[in-house]
């Protein structure tokens, strides 16, 4: 397996995970080419998936989650580019590849749900058409197999099939965000990117939405990236958790490891932020301040301006990631444990 | 269809308010046409004229004011609008105005919906392949034609290929000389007539068209549902048609719509500079020789294809927009 990854990965990418990584982000950077100058909003991000894997990108708004989304799914537009670093999906490196190329890869082996379904779906064409088209695009045009296969997808997600004959505007916002959730899957891809696909839902809906999401991923095996700001949904359903702070990856690691000890204490922040159902009452402290911005991010650590553990020396170096029992973190505090990783 | 039923109904009721409408505003003004032809020729036509000419205008002032409403309705209903009193005097109306309609409607109409269609595409190809070459020469160029104005364009354009080159006529429908028939030799001088004029109108409105569709087209190449169809890995002219210009096109579907509607108004100062005696050229002759059955009429007409025109584009906004057929 490890052979069809070509070449040999960065030593400073996350290690220790499966070389049959079907998505291997390597050092990915974007830029925001922008006339008064160039904003990074993503630096140097790198971590895999797994087959099967559901991994979660959390961090504030404006954070870089998104754009990181878009720059491993190629949907980039301008004036943001990828301007460093490769997307090594099934073996290819995704940056640079043509259109034509991206195509071929494009819902059969990835696919995408975005972050609202009133604004994803085409307004002016009916949901079984939308599904049409993309079945087409890839080589499916008989009608009878379109047909079925758009009805069980639709299924999957408990809507009923009649609903194809509808327009979006006629169904619910669940309705949309679950048939947005059905066309992803018209493939079976093995890797399914969301991009806040619960946000814009009651939290009723919500948990409903996410638990089909984690039943259909068990049933079909596919990987999920999955970015939300919610870190009550990440505790919940994912196996593995990116921690984003200003375009960089602050902490990595086993979703119950991190949470049960966060390391990094912007992660230990926004575990206060949010109420905990059991245990002793507790107030929510939050964190004070807001994200730096990204066109001029302080010289050392991005988080000292907000950190409460911050040192003298935070403030003016550069901070690499370190390696704690398989956690990677981007913070000090854990320095000098950088050589057992 | 209960949505189509509807604006039908709409329609109907429109028209019958215009209508009512000219009916009623001349009533409200003081005097009418037959004083107004004894006050102008003082002297020659005696006051005791008044009855005579008032019964040749049609002005039956004396008869009962809803009997008199429901005549006019029935008249205008059955293209009994009077007779031309000045431009074609004697002619009936109805006789003037389908002499004139064909003319406009093959040159006005026919340069619109080109404009619209040429514009439309090639604000939609330049949006697509933002700041390349195409984008940025026709826009630009269009924009600085469109400022021109048209009849200025027109004057220029007969004095290079009409009075200097002489390839091109630039005045009259057609060749008098000739015959009127479905020949070749006719239809040929027919087109050659319409050639000046209709460049000049086509160039001088395709610019707005361009830049409504292009800016139309941007904006919506940032929806999400764009990004989706790229995600889907759909062929870029799907996206640029199916999912782009598909939505991009309906806030200029009124405005097209609106256009063509004022097509049967002729495009006044066009027809007047190249004396193609289409409806515009005749609009003009009657209100320089208050020509008013002829005035009326003409107006009656433009109201009336206006009300066309938006009834039809709320017809192609319900087919291009699933929104728009709700109960509402």
């Amino acid at each position: 397996m490890s052979s069809l990854l070509g070449s040999p990965q960065p030593t400073d990418s996350p290690a220790g995970w499966q070389s049959g990584a079907i998505l291997q982000v390597s050092d990915l950077s974007v830029d925001y080419i922008m006339e008064r100058g160039i904003v990074r909003a993503v630096e140097d991000v790198s971590f895999d998936v797994s087959p099967g894997e559901f991994v979660g990108i959390v961090g504030e708004s404006g954070c870089g989650k998104s754009t990181l989304l878009f720059a491993i799914a190629q949907l980039l537009a301008p004036p943001a580019t990828v301007s460093g670093g490769s997307v090594i999906f099934k073996g290819k490196n995704l940056v640079g590849l043509t259109d034509k190329k991206l195509a071929a890869i494009r819902w059969q082996d990835m696919s995408v749900v975005m972050q609202s379904a009133m604004n994803a779906l085409n307004p002016v064409t009916s949901i079984g058409a939308q599904f049409k088209d993309a079945m087409r695009a890839h080589g499916v045009t008989s009608k009878e197999q379109i047909a079925e296969r758009s009805a069980e997808v639709l299924k999957m997600v408990g809507i009923d099939p009649l609903h194809l004959k509808s327009y979006p505007h006629q169904l619910s916002g669940g309705m949309r965000q679950r048939s947005m959730i059905a066309m992803a899957m018209l493939f079976t891809p093995e890797l399914v990117i969301m991009d806040e696909p619960t946000s814009a839902l009651d939290v009723v809906a919500q948990r409903s939405l996410m638990i089909q999401i984690k039943e259909l991923q068990q049933e079909l095996g596919f990987a999920v990236i999955f970015v939300t700001h919610d870190m009550s949904l990440v505790r919940h359903f994912t196996d593995r958790l990116l921690v984003m702070y200003a375009g960089q990856v602050a902490e990595l690691g086993a979703t119950r490891q991190v949470f049960e000890t966060p390391l990094h204490p912007y992660t230990a922040g926004l575990m206060d932020a949010f109420p905990s159902i059991r245990g002793p009452k507790v107030p929510l402290t939050g964190i004070p301040g807001s994200p730096p911005n990204l066109a001029n991010p302080p010289a050392g650590c991005r988080f000292a301006p907000r950190c409460p553990k911050v040192m003298d020396i935070c403030r003016t170096t550069a901070i690499p990631l370190y390696s704690v029992d398989g956690v990677q973190v981007r913070c000090l505090l854990y320095g000098n444990e950088e050589a057992r990783g | 269809m209960r949505f189509v039923l509807r604006r039908i109904g709409f329609f109907v009721v429109t028209l019958w308010v215009a209508l009512t409408l000219n009916f009623a505003l001349p009533r409200l003004m003081p005097g009418n046409p037959a004083q107004v032809a004894i006050a102008n020729h003082r002297g020659v036509i005696p006051p005791g004229a008044l009855k005579a000419l008032e019964a040749q205008f049609g002005l039956d002032n004396h008869q009962n004011i809803v009997l008199q409403y429901l005549k006019y309705l029935v008249d205008v209903v059955t293209g009994k609008w009077g007779v031309s009193l000045t431009t074609q005097p004697g002619n009936s109306v109805a006789h003037v105005v389908l002499g004139a309609l064909p003319w406009t409607v093959g040159l006005v109409g026919v340069t619109t919906v080109l404009a619209f269609i040429l514009g439309t595409g090639i604000g939609i190809v330049s949006a697509w392949r933002r700041g390349g070459p195409l984008d940025s020469i026709l826009p630009p160029l269009f924009v600085i034609i469109t400022v021109v104005p048209y009849f200025f364009l027109g004057l220029v354009l007969i004095l290079i290929f009409g009075v200097k080159l002489h390839w091109l006529p630039y005045f009259f429908t057609y060749n008098y000389t000739l015959t009127p028939g479905f020949n070749w030799t006719f239809i040929g001088n027919v087109l050659e007539h319409a050639i000046l004029p209709g460049f000049t109108l086509l160039i001088t409105t395709i610019g707005t068209w361009i830049l409504t569709m292009r800016n139309n087209m941007i904006t919506t190449l940032a929806e999400d549902y764009v990004r989706m169809a790229r995600a889907k890995g759909l062929p870029g002219w799907r996206i640029m048609l199916d999912y782009t210009a598909r939505n991009a096109i309906l806030p200029n579907l009124t405005g097209f719509a609106m256009s063509l509607g004022f097509v049967v108004g002729g495009a006044i100062l066009i027809e007047e500079v190249f004396n193609y005696q289409g409806l515009g050229w005749l609009l003009l002759q009657a209100v320089n020789n208050d020509d008013y059955p002829l005035e009326q009429a003409l107006f009656l007409l433009i109201t009336v294809a206006v009300l066309v025109a938006i009834l039809l584009s709320d017809i192609a906004t319900a087919v291009l927009d699933p929104r728009t057929r709700g109960s509402r």
